[in-house]
Parts: structure tokens; C-alpha cells; sequence
């Protein structure tokens, strides 16, 4: 028996020369075909099963990535399933773009340990190997799980859980209304429903435009290093570049005409912003000023504010610090080789231990934990887990995008003053999508909140 | 000791709406049957509400029927006022309610249960369960008759050691003073049968004559005459009317300063009740902000001057129950025929039971209704007609009847029960079912009849009517979606006449039924149609208006069913399977789920354990294929 369709990117991320997206699955050759162009001008099913094709892959006429793919047909392949599998540049836009494209053209997101399941339920792998299967599943959900509780204290799981009580809100007021018709409540308008739901679809989209995980994965964290001049804002930089084990990709950016850097720090993927040339004249970073810093910080998604911990603040360092207060940000305080106790402390009491860091980018002194803390404010305490933290993301995504849509028809349903229960269905359908993403249910919640919410009974 | 004085292939135990149900689709089915009640006079009693019917439960009702029950044939016989409630609300919720004159629906349903061939019925108390290695062999009776069946279902409703509480009244008793059953708990005891312990309650009833109906709203029945089974071809119907009146601040402070007088208060009630059915206590307890309560005031009969207080459940002392109800417009003269009162009673908890409703433990054991710890006479009737079917079924070794979530609200019913339990007498509600859009009332017989069929519960009769809509649906519809209308002026005259916007390229009739000015009956005149039975008519509108929503509905079930169709096998030991979260093993090896579907849905199993517990599975059936 074939299942959805499913796929994944299953080498390292952005860590090696080639990507693979794997797709797995009934509609894999049609998934595949649909993204894949040939070289050859031919179809992938036009060559044997097995066969590396050069070729392009295209999101409608727009060139994503050269790369090859092979199809292997059931069984013949690791989940004993159809399998595409597409070889790409091992850059994290092209691995990503490839694997969104998947999903559009309609493969879903793998779970964790789902290919290799899917092997053994097939009948791929042999029993000695099956409880480590299952071990794995055990704790990738567990660390999915963990992943799910740090997110309890986060942005996006605070934004989901105010959306999905929205969403409940409307149900119940519905579902009320509709199995209790003569008692006394009042009764919803279409108007209000209507505004309920574009709102959410509103919140929804924002998220999806601000998920930021999600963001940094895809487009690297947005990284400003700021600071007057000469605090060591370049010694920091070439500090952390020795740290990079890949620099993933060196291009023009598409929303400003400067040249980013990015750079994967221990698994966190950071753009720097206008650091042209950084290689040739070492002391460019270094000459950004005040007003350069402030142009800097305008749409960074972390600020980090270096200063010279050995010597007395000055009225620019307190100026960017200021500046920088409005941005996620971190504090610096460099050339810890020499004392610089009493500034830390100050630092630390004005805006908290969490946010000042010190180090020596001369020594690199420090700049491990730098680096753990890049880690932690992108992944969240844990530290990053590598492709779990990946894989959750797409499908959050994903499910978040299915949830807009069917918010989308239910606002249209509304808006068309369809019933009741049509409305219902596709907020229902919405509110399982945010469960999927929080691990909640919604069955007892309804009817829980129903008879909490209104006095009804015989 | 006892003797043997009858042999059976069923015995049903109880004879209100499950029993009655349960006795008669075995009878049908060909089995000998015995129906045991402790008053004749009381079969297919309505203890509580005088009505039937209503979002979810009208629903019910409609499936019975088309699976070939009897409740909606009584109930349109008896009925005494029709509506359709949620009318504004989608086709999916419409719901027929019907107020019942209540003893002459016991007469009806009496009649029917006396005149089915292979039916006996018999005024019994039932002391024993009799059980021998496992197996189910009969059941004694009071008197020490044993009367041996293979089958044996429980539908004791609020019976077993039933007891009645309102103030400090108190005795053991089934519901209106009949007779509490008080040895056979004891006995299933025994047998390891797990019993709980609910709570239920009903309000007072009034003299007709006393009340004042200048200040109340009148509520009538639908000017249109409709009938809750496929086959009542009832067409007109003599209603009486409803009363609308309100609580208030005098009223609560009565109830409030007598509280600790109450049943619920002084610590003699000990079931757990519904929420959904507060007595006026809990409400006022639980909702103290809210200045009025509505209470409907509903004819118990034609034949009687009794009126239900409808929302005025309390088991507060019968003297402050005719105080706090004088408060009331329209009651201040009122006249108490009966008080309210609560009652404790022992059922079964239904995640012993098998999907069929047979015992895990206890081969050929069934139990149906309020014994399984639900409410409501329809949730009850409908478990009635599964047991009594999966009786005969066990006994013709068939396989049992087991209705998915997606084919009727009794298999959504019968799934909760057996997959979640219930912590409270568990009442149906539309909004329990995920695909609602499919389990409308209005084709519960295109939804169930032919399975009704298959399991000779339906008869010619209505298997005829039945094939016969179906027929004129199926040709309908493909005769809509074969004539093209183009867009010229006279057609377009004709849209312009019907309220609706001009065509601009061609399209098929079915394709403008979904525009939501059109319907059959427009079409028909305009285009010269033919005409249709209004059931038939209204089942094309819906197909043509609500396609795209139905479209989206069996995707969802379509994608359910991967996993409702992965069967796990009886024998499997969950606590072996050490990957499984230990409340997840816990919660498995307690509901034994059929399916990786149900167990998906048992709470405190995740989708990991799910994958957990399909990987344990093949690993299983390979090493047994080795």
C-alpha cells in the first residue's frame, strides 16, 4: 500500500558541496517530473529506472538550481516506495527552494524518521534493525517535543496559541449555537465571524512572513555587528569566520544592491550585511561609524553592539547602545585579555546577564560561547538539532499554510453568508493544522469550552 | 436453586429504548428472544423530557429508522408537535425535534414488541448474570427461574440500584417509582464486570390548568408536517403548543438559600451528572452571573394534564421546588403533580466493550443505553439496535455491525464510548461528529439502508421506497448534468426570472442548481422538468450546492481510512513493547483498539507511540510468518 508522499532534504544542511532532496512516495515521478526539466529534453520516466540525469530544476519558468536526479521505482529503492531523489548545490537556498517546490507540487514534509519507517514497513530493512527504528522515532519525537515546549515560551508559540484560542472562539460560538438551537445564547452574526476569521488569516500570514526559525533557516539571520570604530568589530568578524566551517554562498542580495556574506556558525546560517570587500580591505568593518551602525541596525534581526571593555564607554558607544536596544541584540564587550571587569558588570546591570557577553577576539577567549549563545537565540536552549529543528520548521510552515488556506474559505464562506456548518469545517480544519504544530487536540476542547462558556441544559 | 424454564438464543434485560431496540432488531433477525421488564405497564418509557429528537439526537433517530428500528415510526405516531430546528444553518445540522405524547408512545411501542414474531416479552427482575468459563449461558431471575440464552444484553438504563434523591427523600428506586434492580450489580460484580457510579435528574411536572399562559410565549409546532422515519407517510397532525417563560431574581434567591437542602448539596447524591443537563442548583452554582434562566413548559400527553418543566431539573425538597417555580410568570399559581428528583445509578464503563458492545471479558454479554453511561433515549435506542444486531450477528458467526465515524452518528457514538469512556452520562452532539457535512439527517437512509438490508433488518416495504429514491436521485442527477443551457436570451430571460445573474457561456443545469437563488423547483418550471418527491428534490439541491464542501469531507475520510483499515490483532501485548510511552501502554492494553485508526484516537497515545505501535506490528507479523 502506497502513503502520501513525502520528502526531505537527507544530507547535512548546507554542509557539503551537494544537497539530496529525497521524494518518497505514490506521486514521486510526478512530483519529480513536475519540478525537473532534462537536459536531454526527455522525461525522467523515459530513462531506466536508476539512470543519473543531468538536468535543471525550474519553479515554473524560473531557474532554481542545476542539478541530477535519479528515479528508482518500487521497490527498488530505500523506502521501497517511487523515489525521486534530486542532487543539488548544497546551499541552503537552493536545498530550500527545492524542497518548497516539493510541497507545492504536492509532496508533504517528512516526519522524522518517516523514510526510514516507511523502509521497514515495506519491508526494506530486516528485524535486527527494527527497534532501533522505533528508538529512533522515540527520540526524535522526544526531542521535537522538547522542541514544542521551549516554543511554549517563544514568540511563535505564544502568536499560534492566541490565534488557535481565536479560532476555538468562533467554533464554539458556532457549535453552540447549532446544538443547543433554543437555549439562550446569542447568536453569532456573519459579520463578526468574518472579521474573527480575516484577522486570524491575518496573524497567519505575518507568521508566515515572520516565522523566525523558519526565516533564519531560509535566509540566514540578518546580522548587524556594530560599534564606533575601533572596539575590534573586524578582529570579532575574522574571529568568527575561522570559526565557519562553510561559507555557504556569496551572492548579490535581492532586496538591496550591496553584497551579503553568509556564514554558518556551528549550524546557525548568519547573513552580514555589507561587509563587501571584507576580505581585501580588513579594516572596512572596522571604519563603520555611528551613523553607519544605526543604517546598519535598521533590518537587522540581531544587533551585535561590540565595545572596547578595557576602556570608559564613550557618548558613541551609548548612542549605539541605544540604538541597538530596539533590535534583538547582544553585548560584546570585547578584550576580555585585558581587565575589563567593571565595564561587564555595569553592562550586565543595565541590561541584564543574558545580553552581555565578554570575550577576546584577539584570543578567541570566549568566542565558544558565542557562538552557544547564537545557537541558543536561534534554536532556543537546547542547542540547534541540526536537521530536527530543520525538518520541524518546513512543516510548521507548511501546516501553517494549509491552515491559511482553509481559514481563507472559511473567511469566503462567511463572507457568503454560507451555513454554519460549512463554515465550521475549514476553521476546524485550520484550528487541527495549529494542533498539529502545539500537539493539541481539539475534540474535548469544544465541547469543554461549550459547556464552560454558556449555561445549557434541559 | 433455580430452574431452567427457558431457553433463548437472545435475552435482553430492560425494555426502555434500548431494550426495545435491541429485542426487536434480534427478533427480526431471526433470533429467539425473551425481552425481560420490571412493569409491563412501563415499556419504552420517556421518564424524563417528553420529546425526541433535536440536533444530533433527530439525527440518531433517522439512522435508526433507516437501519429498520422502531423509534421513528413511534415517535411520528405519537408525536404531538414537529420542528426543524438550525433550519438557518446548514443542511448538515437541520434536526427534527418532536414533543411525544408520552404514554401513548409507550402503548405504540408495546404493541410493536408484543405482535414481532420470535418475541417474547415478560415482566421480570433479573438477579443473576449467569456465567460459565467466559461464556455468557443465561440469566436468573428473582423468582429462581434460570432462562439460558447464548446472548445476553444488558439495557438496565438508570435501574441497576437506582436510587432517588430530592431533599432529604431518599430510597432505592427506578426512575417515576418503579423498581431499582439491586441484587444484579452484585452479580456482574462478580464476573468482573467494572461498574460506575452516574447521576441524572428531571424537574417537577405542573397542572396544565394552573398555569397562566397570558405571560408566557406560546411556542407551536411547524406549520409543515414532517415525519422522522422514511416510511411515516403521516400528513397532517393535530399540534399543541409549548411555553416559554423566564427565572429571576426571586426564583434564584430561593433556590440559593436553600442550597445545602438540595440532593446535590447535602451529600446524598453520589453519581457523577451530565453537564449538559444541570440541575437549577448546578446552574445557578456554576453560572451566578446569569440574571435568568429560560424554561420551556411541555405537554406530557393529549390524555394528561401534566407539564414538564423543561430546565428545572432539581433535587431540592418538593415544598421549595413549588416555591421557587411560584416565582416564575406564568407558574404563580402552579400546581405540583410530581417533583423533581435526582438519581444515582451503577452502569457499565464502555471501554470494557468491544466495538460491537459485546464484553471484552465476557463472551456473548452486550450492553446498549444509559448501562453503558450514556443519556438520552435515542443515544440509548441506537446502541439498543447495534447490540441486539451484534448478538445475532456473534450468533450466526457473522461479523459484528460496526458503523465508522464517517458512516453515522451512531458509529461516532459507539467509537467515543468504546475508545474514550466518559467521565459524565455522555450526551451526542453534531459538533462530536468531524464529518458532519456527510451525516446529515437527511440521508441517513441513503447512508444505511442497504446495510440494514444485508442484515435483514430492513423489510420489502421499506427496502422498496427506499430503492425507489435512490433511483429517482441517481437519475436526477445525471439527467441535470446532461443538459447544457447556452447562453442565449431566452434562457437568460429565464435566470433573470428566477432572481439570478445571466449565463455567459454554456452550463449544465446541475452546475446553475449550485447557485444559491436556484432551486429544483425553479428549474423545474423553467425548463421543464419533471417533478419530484420533495425528499428526492431537496437531496439534488444538496448534492449540487454543498459538492465542494462533500468533495473536501471524503478527502478527509479518505485519508482517515488508511488507518482505520490497519487491523491490529487481539493477541498483541502492549506492555512488551517497551518504545511505547508507558501511559500510552497502559491506555492501549485498556481499550484493546481494533485498528491503528482507533487507537490514534485514544487520549494520551501520541503519533509517535502510533508509529511506534505499527512498527511493533509488522515486526510481529514477521516473525510470526517465519
Amino acid at each position: 500500500m502506497q502513503e502520501e508522499t513525502i520528502s526531505a532534504v537527507i544530507t547535512a544542511l548546507g554542509e557539503g558541496a551537494v544537497g539530496i532532496v529525497r521524494i518518497s512516495g505514490e506521486k514521486a515521478l510526478a512530483v519529480g517530473e513536475r519540478m525537473f526539466r532534462a537536459a536531454s529534453g526527455k522525461k525522467l520516466a523515459d530513462y531506466a529506472p536508476n539512470t543519473l540525469v543531468y538536468g535543471h530544476i525550474y519553479e515554473d519558468d524560473s531557474l532554481i538550481d542545476e542539478v541530477l536526479a535519479v528515479f528508482m521505482k518500487a521497490p527498488r529503492s530505500y523506502t521501497a516506495e517511487d523515489v525521486v531523489e534530486i542532487q543539488c548545490h548544497g546551499g541552503i537556498q537552493s536545498l530550500r527552494k527545492i524542497l518548497e517546490l516539493s510541497y507545492k507540487e504536492g509532496a508533504r514534509p517528512a516526519e522524522a524518521g518517516e523514510f526510514t519507517k516507511r523502509a521497514f514497513l515495506n519491508g526494506r530493512i530486516d528485524l535486527t534493525q527494527a527497534e532501533a527504528v522505533m528508538d529512533i522515532i522515540r527520540s526524535r519525537s522526544e526531542a521535537s517535543l522538547k522542541l514544542a515546549v521551549r516554543q511554549q515560551n517563544g514568540q511563535l508559540a505564544k502568536a499560534l496559541r492566541s490565534l488557535r484560542k481565536d479560532l476555538v472562539d468562533i467554533v464554539v460560538n458556532l457549535e453552540a449555537v447549532i446544538d443547543y438551537p433554543e437555549e439562550d445564547i446569542e447568536d453569532v452574526t456573519f459579520t463578526k465571524v468574518q472579521e474573527s476569521i480575516s484577522n486570524s488569516c491575518a496573524k497567519i500570514q505575518h507568521l508566515l512572513a515572520h516565522a523566525h526559525t523558519g526565516k533564519i533557516l531560509r535566509e540566514g539571520l540578518r546580522t548587524a555587528i556594530v560599534g564606533r570604530p575601533n572596539v575590534g568589530k573586524s578582529s570579532l568578524l575574522n574571529a568568527l569566520l575561522k570559526e565557519d566551517r562553510a561559507i555557504v554562498s556569496e551572492y548579490a542580495g535581492t532586496t538591496r544592491d550591496v553584497i551579503e556574506e553568509q556564514l554558518l556558525l556551528d549550524g546557525v546560517p548568519l547573513v552580514l550585511a555589507d561587509t563587501a570587500g571584507i576580505r581585501q580591505t580588513d579594516d572596512y568593518v572596522e571604519q563603520i561609524g555611528v551613523e553607519k551602525s544605526k543604517q546598519h541596525l535598521q533590518d537587522a534581526e540581531l544587533v551585535i553592539c561590540v565595545v572596547d571593555g578595557s576602556e570608559k564607554l564613550t557618548q558613541e558607544d551609548e548612542e549605539i547602545l541605544e540604538a541597538a536596544k530596539a533590535k534583538p541584540y547582544v553585548i560584546i564587550v570585547n578584550k576580555s585579555d585585558k581587565d575589563i571587569h567593571d565595564n561587564l558588570l555595569a553592562l550586565q546591570e543595565r541590561f541584564g546577564k543574558e545580553q552581555v557577553m565578554a570575550l577576546s577576539a584577539k584570543t578567541t577567549e570566549g568566542i565558544e560561547e558565542f557562538t552557544a549563545w547564537l545557537k541558543n537565540f536561534v534554536y532556543g536552549s537546547e542547542g540547534a538539532l541540526s536537521d530536527g529543528v530543520y525538518v520541524q520548521n518546513a512543516r510548521h510552515e507548511q501546516l501553517l499554510r494549509e491552515a491559511l488556506s482553509f481559514l481563507e474559505d472559511a473567511g469566503f464562506a462567511a463572507e457568503s453568508m454560507l451555513p454554519y456548518d460549512c463554515i465550521v469545517i475549514d476553521v476546524r480544519n485550520a484550528i487541527d493544522l495549529l494542533g498539529e504544530i502545539t500537539g493539541d487536540t481539539v475534540q474535548d476542547e469544544i465541547i469543554n469550552e461549550i459547556f464552560s462558556r454558556f449555561c445549557i441544559g434541559k | 436453586m433455580g430452574f431452567i424454564t427457558g431457553k433463548y438464543d437472545v435475552i435482553v434485560v430492560g425494555a426502555g429504548h434500548a431494550g426495545v431496540e435491541a429485542a426487536l432488531a434480534a427478533a427480526r433477525m431471526g433470533g429467539k428472544t425473551m425481552l425481560a421488564t420490571l412493569s409491563l405497564d412501563n415499556v419504552a418509557l420517556m421518564p424524563c423530557n417528553p420529546s425526541i429528537g433535536g440536533p444530533a439526537k433527530g439525527h440518531l433517530v433517522r439512522e435508526i429508522d433507516a437501519l429498520g428500528g422502531q423509534m421513528g415510526v413511534s415517535a411520528d405516531k405519537a408525536c404531538i408537535q414537529m420542528r426543524l430546528l438550525n433550519t438557518g444553518k446548514g443542511y448538515a445540522v437541520h434536526a427534527l425535534r418532536a414533543q411525544e405524547d408520552k404514554p401513548y408512545y409507550t402503548m405504540i411501542m408495546k404493541e410493536f414488541i408484543e405482535n414481532q414474531p420470535n418475541l417474547e416479552l415478560k415482566q421480570l427482575m433479573v438477579d443473576k448474570l449467569l456465567v460459565e468459563n467466559g461464556e455468557v449461558i443465561g440469566v436468573e431471575a428473582e423468582t429462581g427461574e434460570i432462562f439460558e440464552a447464548k446472548c445476553v444484553i444488558l439495557a438496565t438504563g438508570t435501574y441497576l440500584r437506582g436510587r432517588i434523591v430530592y431533599g432529604q427523600v431518599n430510597y432505592e428506586c427506578g426512575p417515576n417509582g418503579l423498581r431499582s434492580a439491586t441484587k444484579l450489580s452484585g452479580s456482574l460484580l462478580e464476573h468482573g464486570v467494572e461498574l460506575m457510579r452516574f447521576k441524572t435528574g428531571t424537574p417537577a411536572r405542573i397542572d396544565a390548568r394552573s398555569l397562566d399562559y397570558s405571560k408566557m410565549e406560546v411556542q407551536n409546532g411547524d406549520d409543515v408536517v414532517r415525519n422522522f422515519s422514511f416510511i411515516s407517510d403521516i400528513k397532517t397532525r393535530e399540534q399543541i403548543p409549548c411555553w416559554l417563560t423566564y427565572t429571576n431574581a426571586d426564583t434564584h434567591k430561593i433556590v440559593r438559600d436553600n442550597l445545602h437542602l438540595s440532593g446535590m448539596f447535602n451529600g446524598l447524591v453520589e453519581g457523577v451528572g451530565p453537564r449538559y443537563c444541570p440541575s437549577i442548583e448546578a446552574k445557578l452554582v456554576r453560572f451566578a452571573e446569569k440574571e435568568r434562566h429560560q424554561l420551556f413548559i411541555e405537554p406530557e400527553g393529549r390524555h394528561t394534564n401534566e407539564m414538564y418543566v423543561q430546565g428545572m431539573s432539581s433535587a431540592l425538597p418538593a415544598h421549595v421546588q413549588l416555591q421557587f417555580m411560584r416565582t416564575i410568570p406564568g407558574l404563580e399559581n402552579c400546581r405540583m403533580m410530581r417533583a423533581g428528583y435526582a438519581i444515582d445509578y451503577d452502569c457499565l464503563n464502555p471501554l470494557q466493550l468491544k466495538p460491537s458492545l459485546e464484553h471484552k471479558a465476557i463472551s456473548g454479554l452486550f450492553s446498549a443505553g444509559q448501562a453503558n453511561g450514556t443519556s438520552g433515549y435515542e443515544e440509548a435506542a441506537a446502541q439498543g439496535l447495534i447490540a441486539g444486531t451484534n448478538a445475532m450477528n456473534k450468533i450466526n458467526g457473522r461479523e459484528p455491525l460496526v458503523l465508522r465515524r464517517d458512516e453515522a452518528y451512531i458509529g461516532v457514538l459507539i467509537d467515543d464510548l468504546v475508545t474514550k469512556g466518559t467521565n459524565e452520562p455522555y450526551r451526542m452532539m453534531t459538533s462530536r461528529a468531524e464529518y458532519r457535512l456527510l451525516l446529515r439527517q437527511d440521508n441517513a437512509d441513503l447512508r444505511l439502508t442497504e446495510k440494514g438490508r444485508a442484515l435483514g433488518l430492513v423489510d420489502d416495504y421499506r427496502y422498496g421506497r427506499f430503492t425507489e429514491k435512490r433511483t429517482a436521485l441517481e437519475r436526477t442527477i445525471a439527467q441535470l448534468s446532461s443538459i447544457n443551457i447556452a447562453p442565449s436570451e431566452e434562457n437568460n430571460a429565464k435566470l433573470l426570472a428566477m432572481g439570478t445573474v445571466p449565463l455567459r457561456s454554456g452550463s449544465n443545469l446541475l452546475e446553475l442548481l449550485r447557485r444559491k437563488e436556484i432551486t429544483y423547483g425553479k428549474l423545474q418550471q423553467a425548463f421543464d422538468l419533471p417533478v419530484l418527491h420533495e425528499q428526492v428534490a431537496e437531496q439534488v439541491e444538496i448534492h449540487a450546492k454543498y459538492e465542494g464542501y462533500i468533495a473536501k469531507q471524503y478527502q478527509e475520510v479518505e485519508r482517515a481510512l488508511k488507518l482505520e483499515n490497519k487491523k491490529i490483532p487481539g493477541d498483541i501485548d502492549y506492555r512488551a513493547i517497551k518504545e511505547l510511552s508507558s501511559e500510552a501502554a497502559e491506555k492501549l492494553d485498556k481499550v484493546r483498539p481494533t485498528s491503528i485508526g482507533q487507537a490514534s484516537r485514544i487520549s494520551g497515545v501520541s503519533p509517535a507511540d502510533v508509529n511506534v505501535l505499527m512498527i511493533a506490528l509488522e515486526l510481529k507479523r514477521r516473525k510470526e510468518q517465519e
